[in-house]
């Protein structure tokens, strides 16, 4: 038992911290703690991730296999944390002055995150399903955290609605699981498919599951939610949203395939396969006629996790290195852009109009620049770090014989491309002058900076960045 | 010195560098410090390219002056330049400064300005150096995004159409050769482009989709990169893309494109095209010959009844790509040191015509070619300056023109002689529509009231043309100092893909061979 405990401590100490400043903050001074409670939330998070990614090697069981703790689980929770972290501190600011930072947003990210944790490092079918419940039902209420407004209060209804249908998928593919593997563990269910074909029951529950984790990464077909969504919730939920409930997802989806499905790779690498195609192509081609910077980056998540995913259908070792490598930049991608897009405001209202952005380089060349390396990192175009990414997941397509596949990811990035362009064009070349205004702030600035820099800086160190993933995928994939 | 070719190729990115972070201002004063930078950025490293040609050992048909580091995700930074990239990262540090001379005249923001031609010199650098196949598509793309900025912010009135146009017809040719990079790169397992050169690509006949394609892997590869390389050259019909920029690109920004970003199609023809597929590109010859014939008179045509200078100049460009990827594609000595030529000489020649156009635009604002007339009247020196250059783009004997359609033309003479006549005729063409261009400006009378003041190039601009006339005329003249540096590298190139070509036997029979037995089953 004493092991067990040990193997779940980070998360234990995250629940025990959340359930401590929950009650401190009720029978304090409430939402005067909540600055304060960001902070040491969001520092606490980076102590955790610092702690995970130095502790130790190999990989160690608890709770007779429910729990998984390897290098793959390890990494995932690294990016989980420092994101959530970054995210948090970044939009601090942004909410308390438009009067929405209550003591319950540090406290309800802390719990999806370590539900997101549990996600990454399950082992059985239960311990995914409660991990992902926790997640989704914090995140359920952070979509609607702006009480008095209807696009926020709509926007978490539509997630929590959709939510619970993905999620009733998801059980349901679990319990077709256990009925035809007769266990609901990760190395139980390898072993049945292991041993002769895999049966159409459990090619059925295996189609549920993939339907819902899809829409937990919101792939196309299942992603309608996301572009209501980003926009409703207020934006540093969004760029929330954007970054560490996606890690998590894909993680949970790379772990449930490779460890419990691992031997009927090509049973789902091609269910895997038409969700990427469908979803970097809806992704590049329902963005361009988008006015509104979070629907479109809602759209561009959605391609995004496209690309991600031709990693995934790879069903190699290679593909899930890919995969990883291409999370950790698109989360550092995102980070950077809503550093960005929570600048801008108008009369102490937040602004989210792409045509507010004439001109804008103009005005604020620096942050104009930076945000340009963001958008051609996002496009995919060299020598930004997001090229990287695109070329790791096109390798991996094509060692796994799918060419066809890397084909119609560069074709949908041409596309893609257009769109990313645009805003460099109203930027760049549009006509008269917007009265948008820059916040100020130091942190978002800073995160902005770093978020920019690193697209660049990237391409000459990746700070280890492959070796890591290179380790975690090679725990995954036998 | 053993990392000059990282010295040379960094020396404008760091300038454009120090020019971001250190200057600040948009007053007169922060203007010209912002050109004085630029200019002497750019003439450092012309300087410092100058041991690179010194250095350089033409009778080495390998790499030289190679470096080779790590880089990140396994792959590797490598450099290295042989005979065919020596000329063209010259002719780049070459025409760099004159671009930038040539933009004193821009007046907003100009710092930026600078640091896009600045960043732009850098990656040009970097695609004739670079020897790793990523590295190589990395400097290759990046080069969009400041013409893409160049032309979209300081261009003319339809510069939002020609800059996305331009971007998204060049990123939708290159990310195929991307594919097909990835796909070398597990059949060779490695990026190394001198690895590379050295692997055999497997040339067996195979189906895809039910198509059976001659000469296999080789053949799809080869048409990957074609479809980057000839959206760049750019090769009828893929070719609309040119006119427009050109024309709503800055002058600097189409002397640019015209003398150095076009060439990067031609040297990855030479580079990866060529060797890396002689099978391929034997399957394609055929059909490339002909493509290029018809761009040379096609265009020629098209050229002939343009009203707008720029457009009429940009036509004749992709006319004369066209003798360069037939000299390229004709595989033998004459061919590909006569495209060599030509590109370089294109280089000097259409850079120069840009710049001519440039000078009466400054003045007039306008390019119609029907709002001019008579201008030699008050423009001596600049109509003695256009003379000359309508000359160099005719092919007069004498010039560097000459010299290079002469060359491809004897190569394709060999190789195919349809194509070679067809494309003579477009000698007679380009002479129709340069002189008649030339005609309409430049003599007439004067009669347009607007003309009546303009002035004569002053000195700056008089300073921007010496050099480029001295360069034509050189080349016309003593054509040696160019063939004798691409010659051995040529020679070796043409022999090693005449060996694989002989090596692989006739296709043709082996695949109707291929076809009977797949019947017979």
């Amino acid at each position: 038992m004493q092991a067990d405990l040990s193997v779940i401590l980070p998360e234990i100490i995250l629940a025990v911290f959340s359930m401590a400043a929950l009650l401190g903050a009720v029978y304090t001074v409430k939402d005067k703690l909540a600055p304060m409670l960001v902070w040491v939330t969001a520092a606490l998070m980076v102590v955790l991730g610092i702690w995970i990614g130095t502790s130790g090697s190999g990989a160690t069981e608890a709770f007779g296999g429910m729990i998984v703790n390897d290098a793959f689980a390890r990494f995932a929770k690294v990016a989980i944390l420092f994101s959530a972290a970054a995210v948090m501190v970044m939009g601090q600011d942004y909410m308390s002055k438009r009067g929405m930072l209550r003591f319950e947003y540090p406290i309800l990210i802390a719990l999806s995150v370590i539900g997101m944790m549990v996600m990454v490092s399950a082992g059985d079918l239960m311990a995914l399903y409660m991990g992902l419940e926790l997640q989704s039902l914090a995140l359920y209420v952070v979509a609607a955290l702006r009480r008095d407004s209807i696009k926020s209060t709509e926007a978490g209804l539509k997630y929590f609605v959709l939510g619970a249908l993905s999620s009733g998928l998801l059980l349901y593919g679990a319990s077709l699981v256990y009925g035809f593997a007769g266990t609901t563990k990760f190395a139980g269910i390898i072993e049945v498919a292991q041993h002769g074909e895999v049966s159409i029951g459990l090619l059925f529950g295996i189609v549920f599951l993939i339907s819902g984790m899809a829409f937990k990464v919101s792939a196309v077909p299942f992603h309608m939610w996301t572009p209501d969504v980003y926009e409703g919730a207020p934006t540093p939920v969004t760029a929330f949203f954007a970054s560490a409930p996606k890690v998590a997802a894909m993680g949970l989806f790379a772990r449930v395939l490779h460890d419990a499905f691992g031997y009927a790779i090509e049973d789902w690498s091609q269910v895997i396969a038409l969700l990427s195609v469908l979803s970097m192509f809806l992704g590049a081609v329902a963005a361009i006629g988008q006015t509104d910077l979070k629907r479109l980056m809602a759209y561009s998540s959605i391609a995004h996790m496209g690309y991600a995913l031709i990693g995934l259908a790879a069903g190699t070792a290679l593909g899930v290195q890919a995969l990883l490598i291409y999370m950790s930049i698109y989360v550092a991608m995102n980070i950077g852009t809503f550093a960005f897009i929570m600048m801008l405001h108008r009369d102490g209202k937040p602004v989210t109009d792409i045509a507010a952005l004439n001109q804008y380089a103009k005005r604020e060349p620096g942050r104009a620049l930076g945000m340009l390396v963001l958008l051609f990192s996002l496009a995919g175009v060299p020598p930004m770090l997001g090229f990287f990414g695109k070329f790791f997941v096109l390798r991996a397509a094509v060692e796994a014989d799918m060419a066809w596949l890397a084909i119609a990811g560069v074709i949908a990035s041409v596309i893609g491309a257009y769109y990313y362009l645009r805003i460099v064009f109203f930027m760049y070349f549009g006509s008269e002058g917007d009265d948008v205004e820059t916040s100020r702030s130091p942190v978002l600035l800073a995160f902005f900076t770093v978020g920019a820099a690193l697209m660049l800086v990237g391409v000459i160190t990746t700070f280890g960045l492959e070796g890591a993933a290179a380790s975690a995928a090679a725990m995954l994939v036998n | 010195m053993d990392n000059i070719l990282s010295i040379v190729t960094f020396i404008p990115a760091l300038a454009a560098a120090v020019m971001a972070l250190l200057m600040r201002g948009e007053d007169e004063a922060a203007q010209r410090n912002a050109k004085y930078v630029a200019l002497m950025a750019t003439s450092i490293t012309f300087f410092v390219s100058l041991f690179i040609y010194f250095q350089f050992d033409p009778s080495n048909t390998g790499f030289q002056f190679v470096e080779e580091r790590a880089w990140i995700f396994g792959l590797k930074y490598k450099m290295g330049v042989d005979g065919i990239s020596v000329l063209f990262v010259l002719l780049t540090t070459f025409v760099m400064p004159l671009t930038i001379l040539a933009s004193w005249s821009v007046t907003t923001r100009v710092k930026e300005y600078m640091i896009a031609f600045l960043l732009l010199e850098t990656l040009m650098l970097g695609v004739f150096m670079a020897l790793d196949m990523v590295l190589f598509y990395l400097f290759f793309e990046a080069g969009l995004i400041p013409m893409f900025l160049i032309i979209g912010i300081w261009g003319g009135k339809d510069r939002i159409y020609a800059s996305f146009k331009f971007f998204l017809y060049t990123f939708f040719g290159s990310v195929l050769m991307l594919v097909a990079m990835v796909a070398m790169y597990f059949d060779a397992g490695t990026t190394d482009i001198v690895k590379l050169l050295a692997h055999e690509f497997s040339y067996a006949s195979m189906n895809v989709l039910g198509i059976h394609v001659l000469g296999g892997m080789q053949t799809l590869l080869f048409l990957a990169f074609f479809a980057s390389f000839a959206v760049k050259m750019p090769m009828w019909p893929v070719h609309t893309w040119l006119p427009d920029a050109h024309v709503q690109a800055p002058t600097a920004g189409s002397v640019v494109l015209a003398a150095i970003l076009l060439k990067m199609g031609g040297y990855g023809f030479l580079r990866f095209s060529l060797p890396m597929f002689p099978v391929g590109s034997e399957v394609m010859t055929d059909v490339i010959l002909w493509m290029s014939a018809i761009a040379i008179v096609y265009t020629s045509l098209v050229a002939m009844v343009q009203e707008d200078m720029k457009k009429l100049i940009a036509y004749s460009s992709v006319a004369h790509m066209g003798f360069v990827t037939m000299g390229i594609f004709a595989a033998n000595q004459q061919g590909v040191d006569g495209a060599i030529f030509q590109m370089l000489s294109h280089g000097f020649i259409s850079a120069a015509l840009f710049l001519c156009v440039g000078v009466i635009y400054d003045r007039m604002h306008t390019r119609d070619i029907d709002a001019y007339g008579g201008l030699v009247i008050r423009m001596p020196a600049y109509a003695l300056v256009f003379m000359f250059f309508t000359m160099g783009n005719v092919g007069l004997p004498g010039t560097s023109g000459f010299i290079g359609e002469f060359l491809t033309l004897m190569g394709v003479f060999q190789e195919n002689t349809w194509v070679a006549f067809v494309a003579t005729t477009g000698v007679i063409f380009s002479a129709c529509y340069a002189l008649w261009l030339y005609r309409r400006v430049v003599f007439g009378d004067l009669i347009k009231e607007s003309l009546k003041s303009i002035k004569d190039m002053n000195a700056r601009e008089k300073w921007i043309f010496a050099p480029l006339v001295a360069m034509t005329l050189l080349l016309g003249i003593y054509p040696s100092v160019v063939t004798d540096v691409i010659g051995p590298s040529t020679e070796a190139l043409v022999q090693s893909v005449n060996t694989a070509v002989a090596d692989a036997g006739p296709l043709w029979d082996a695949a109707e061979v291929d076809v009977a037995a797949t019947n017979s089953h």
